[in-house]
C-alpha cells in the first residue's frame, strides 16, 4: 500500500468554536492507481489532501489521525523530512494556474528551482531537464517557453507548466486539485490525457480532486465521494457509476446531462445547499436534502459500511 | 528600446517645463506680488520703484522675463540673486548639491539595508515578541520629529557626552569635502545619516513587513511549499522579491524629495549648507532667482528618481514590461 489514511480529522479553531472540516476520513491508495475524489465546494476534498501534503500552515488547524506513506507516518513528521518528500516523491497541482506560479520568475527558473531543491545537479543539467519536461507536457517550443514569465502564457499553458513542475522529480504520488476547473473544455481534455500518460509512463499514483463527475468517469480507477467532511461512498469506477448506492451519489450522477437521447428541459438539481460546518446536523449531514430520508437518519451519523464498494447510509445498510 | 527611453525623456522635460512655468507665475504674476516692491523695500517712492523695475527687467513682457530667466539658469548660468546683487545663483546651487547628495545617499543606504533586515526578521517571526519589539521601535522612530531627534543627537554627541569615549570621535558640526578629507567627510556625516535614516527605517521596515506577510498568503507561496523548498528560501526568493515592488515605489518618492530639498530640517540642525538650507534661506528673503534655480534642481531630481523607479520596476516585475 502506497498511501494509507486512517481516521483523518482536521479542525480549525475559530471565534465560533472548533470547526471540523474533515471528520474521520480513511482511504488507501495503491501504487499506480488513480483515485477520484468528488464533492461539492466545502466538502473537505481539498483540505484532506492538503493535510496529506502537510500544506495546512494555518496555526489554528488541528490535524489528528494517521497518514502513512510507504510505511512512514507523515502526521508529526519533522518539517525538514516532510520537505524532502514534498515536490520530490509527492507532488501537487493546484486549481488555479493563474496564481499558482510566482509572477516574477520565468517558468524555466521555477521548475529548475524545484529540481535543484531535491537533486544535486548543476543549473545547466536542471535546465536541460526542464526542457525535456516542457516537451513532455506538449509545449510546442519548450526552449522558448522556459524563458517566459507566467503572465505571458495562457491558462492552459500555465497549467501544463505547473504539471511539468510537479513531474520534475518523477513523483510516485501526484495530487491534482481540480486542475481543469479553471480551463476551457478543449484544454481540459489535453490535461486529462497528460495525467493518463503520466500514469502509463511513470506508474505514478494520482489523487484527482474534482467536482466534475464526467472527469471522474473517464479517468479514475476508484472513486471516493465526500460530503461535509466525510466519505459518503467509495468504490471502483464501475461500482460507483454502475450501481451508485448513496442518495447523494445518485443525485450527483443525476445532474449530469446525458450525451445521447433526449435532453431534459431542466437538469435535476439537489435541493438545498451543503450544511455549514459550524452547525452540522446530529445525524446524517445529507439528511436535510435527502429524498430517501427516514427516522434513523436524524439519530446518528451513518458509518461507512461494505467491502470495496461502501456507503455511509442507513438505507443501504438496511437493504 | 530606444523609443520608450526617448519618450520618457520627453515626459521628464515636459514635467520640468510645467513646474518652472507654475513657479514662475506664482512669483511673478500672482495678483499683489510685485517683485520690484519687495526689492525696493517699504515706503519706496514711485520713482525708485520704477527704476528698480527697469533695472531688473520687470517692465518687459512676462514671457520675455521667463525665457531670459531660463536662459540664465540653463544656458549662460549667470543668473544673479535679487537680494544679494552680483551673487551668482547657479554656482551656489552646484556647491550645495554634494552636501545634500552626501547626506541623503548615506542615509538612504542605511535605511534601505536596516529596514530590509527589520522587515524580513519581523515577517519571519510574525507575532513573536521580536516582531512586536521591532514594530514598536519602528513606530517610535516614525514618531520622533527629525529636528527634535537631531537636536538631541547634537546634545549628546557635541556636548553632554562628547568627552566620553563614546562620542569623542564626533567632529564639530559642518560639512567637509570628500575630496579634501574623506575621513572627516565620513565622521561629520555619521550622526546626520543616522538621524535622517531613523524615520525612514521605521516606515520602510513596517511597510516591508506588511508586504511580505501579504505575499505569504498568495497561492504561489503554497506552490513553493509544495515544491519542497525551505521556509527561508520561500521567504527570501518568493515572498520578499514580490514585496520589494511597494518598497521601491516608496523609495523613489522619498529619495527624490529628499535630494530635492526635503532634508532641510536635518541640514539646518547639523549646519550643512545643502539644497534644503539654500531654498529655505531664499524663501525667507523671497530671492526669486534662487528659488527658481533650487526648484528647477529639485524637480529635476524628483523626475529623475521617478524614472529610475520605473526602470527598477521593470527589473523587479516582468509584468510591467508587456502591459
Amino acid at each position: 500500500m502506497m498511501l494509507s489514511v486512517r481516521d483523518l480529522k482536521v479542525s480549525f479553531r475559530t471565534d465560533d468554536g472548533l470547526v471540523r472540516a474533515i471528520d474521520g476520513v480513511s482511504f488507501d491508495l495503491e501504487e499506480g492507481e488513480i483515485l477520484g475524489v468528488v464533492g461539492e465546494s466545502g466538502s473537505g476534498k481539498t483540505v484532506s489532501l492538503l493535510a496529506v501534503m502537510g500544506l495546512i500552515t494555518d496555526p489554528n488547524a488541528v490535524i489528528e489521525g494517521s497518514i502513512r506513506y510507504r510505511g512512514r507516518e507523515l502526521v508529526g513528521l519533522p518539517a525538514r523530512e516532510l520537505r524532502r518528500l514534498r515536490g520530490n516523491e509527492i507532488a501537487m497541482i493546484f486549481q488555479d494556474p493563474m496564481t499558482a506560479l510566482t509572477p516574477v520568475y520565468t517558468i524555466g527558473w521555477q521548475i529548475a528551482e524545484q529540481i535543484q531543491a531535491h537533486r544535486k545537479v548543476s543549473r545547466s543539467v536542471a535546465l536541460a531537464r526542464v526542457e525535456e519536461l516542457l516537451a513532455e507536457v506538449n509545449f510546442p517550443n519548450p526552449r522558448e517557453a522556459m524563458s517566459r514569465y507566467p503572465h505571458q502564457l495562457s491558462g492552459g499553458m500555465r497549467q501544463r507548466a505547473v504539471i511539468a513542475m510537479a513531474l520534475s522529480c518523477n513523483p510516485a504520488l501526484l495530487v491534482a486539485d481540480e486542475p481543469t476547473t479553471a480551463l476551457d473544455v478543449t484544454v481540459q481534455a489535453g490535461i486529462l490525457d497528460l495525467v493518463r500518460k503520466l500514469r502509463a509512463t511513470h506508474n505514478s499514483a494520482v489523487v484527482f480532486i474534482t467536482h466534475d463527475m464526467g472527469v471522474v468517469s473517464e479517468l479514475a480507477d476508484r472513486v471516493m465521494v465526500m460530503y461535509a467532511g466525510r466519505i459518503v461512498e467509495r468504490g471502483s469506477r464501475a461500482e460507483l457509476f454502475g450501481d451508485p448506492s448513496h442518495p447523494y451519489t445518485r443525485a450527483l450522477l443525476g445532474s449530469i446531462p446525458p450525451l445521447t437521447g433526449e435532453k431534459p428541459r431542466r437538469l435535476p438539481a439537489i435541493p438545498g445547499s451543503p450544511p455549514s460546518l459550524l452547525r452540522l446536523p446530529k445525524g446524517c449531514a445529507f439528511a436535510p436534502r435527502c429524498p430517501a430520508r427516514y427516522e434513523p437518519c436524524d439519530g446518528a451519523k451513518p458509518v461507512l459500511t461494505g467491502g470495496s464498494h461502501a456507503a455511509a447510509c442507513f438505507r443501504v445498510a438496511q437493504a | 528600446m530606444i523609443y520608450p527611453i526617448l519618450r520618457r525623456l520627453g515626459q521628464m522635460l515636459f514635467v520640468m517645463f510645467g513646474i518652472s512655468v507654475i513657479v514662475f507665475l506664482i512669483f511673478f504674476a500672482t495678483p499683489g506680488s510685485d517683485p520690484a516692491a519687495r526689492i525696493a523695500g517699504r515706503n519706496a517712492s514711485p520713482e525708485v520703484l520704477e527704476a528698480v523695475r527697469h533695472s531688473f527687467g520687470f517692465d518687459r513682457p512676462l514671457y520675455v522675463q521667463y525665457v531670459l530667466m531660463m536662459k540664465k539658469i540653463f544656458v549662460t548660468g549667470d543668473l544673479t540673486s535679487f537680494v544679494n546683487r552680483g551673487w551668482k545663483v547657479v554656482p551656489a546651487v552646484l556647491d550645495s548639491i554634494p552636501v545634500t547628495l552626501s547626506l541623503v545617499f548615506g542615509a538612504a543606504v542605511l535605511w534601505v539595508v536596516v529596514s530590509i533586515i527589520i522587515g524580513i526578521v519581523a515577517a519571519a517571526t510574525r507575532d513573536s515578541w521580536l516582531d512586536k519589539l521591532l514594530m514598536a521601535l519602528g513606530l517610535l522612530g516614525i514618531s520622533m520629529p527629525v529636528y527634535w531627534l537631531g537636536e538631541v543627537m547634537n546634545l549628546f554627541t557635541q556636548s553632554r557626552y562628547h568627552d566620553t569615549w563614546l562620542f569623542s570621535w564626533v567632529p564639530p558640526l559642518g560639512y567637509k569635502n570628500f575630496s579634501d578629507d574623506p575621513k572627516g567627510w565620513f565622521l561629520t556625516l555619521v550622526i546626520p545619516w543616522v538621524t535622517l535614516a531613523i524615520l525612514y527605517i521605521g516606515i520602510y521596515g513596517r511597510v516591508l513587513r506588511a508586504a511580505i506577510i501579504e505575499s505569504m498568503q498568495e497561492d504561489y507561496i503554497r506552490t513553493a511549499r509544495a515544491k519542497g523548498l525551505s521556509e527561508t528560501r520561500i521567504l527570501l526568493r518568493h515572498a520578499l522579491r514580490t514585496s520589494l515592488i511597494a518598497f521601491v515605489t516608496l523609495f523613489g518618492l522619498d529619495f527624490g524629495a529628499l535630494v530635492g530639498g526635503s532634508a532641510l530640517l536635518t541640514e539646518v540642525v547639523f549646519g550643512l549648507q545643502g539644497i534644503g538650507k539654500l531654498t529655505y534661506d531664499a524663501l525667507q528673503s523671497l530671492d526669486l532667482p534662487m528659488i527658481m534655480a533650487t526648484v528647477m534642481y529639485a524637480s529635476m531630481f524628483v523626475v529623475i528618481a521617478n524614472a529610475v523607479v520605473d526602470f527598477v520596476y521593470i527589473l523587479l516585475d516582468p509584468r510591467v514590461k508587456t502591459s
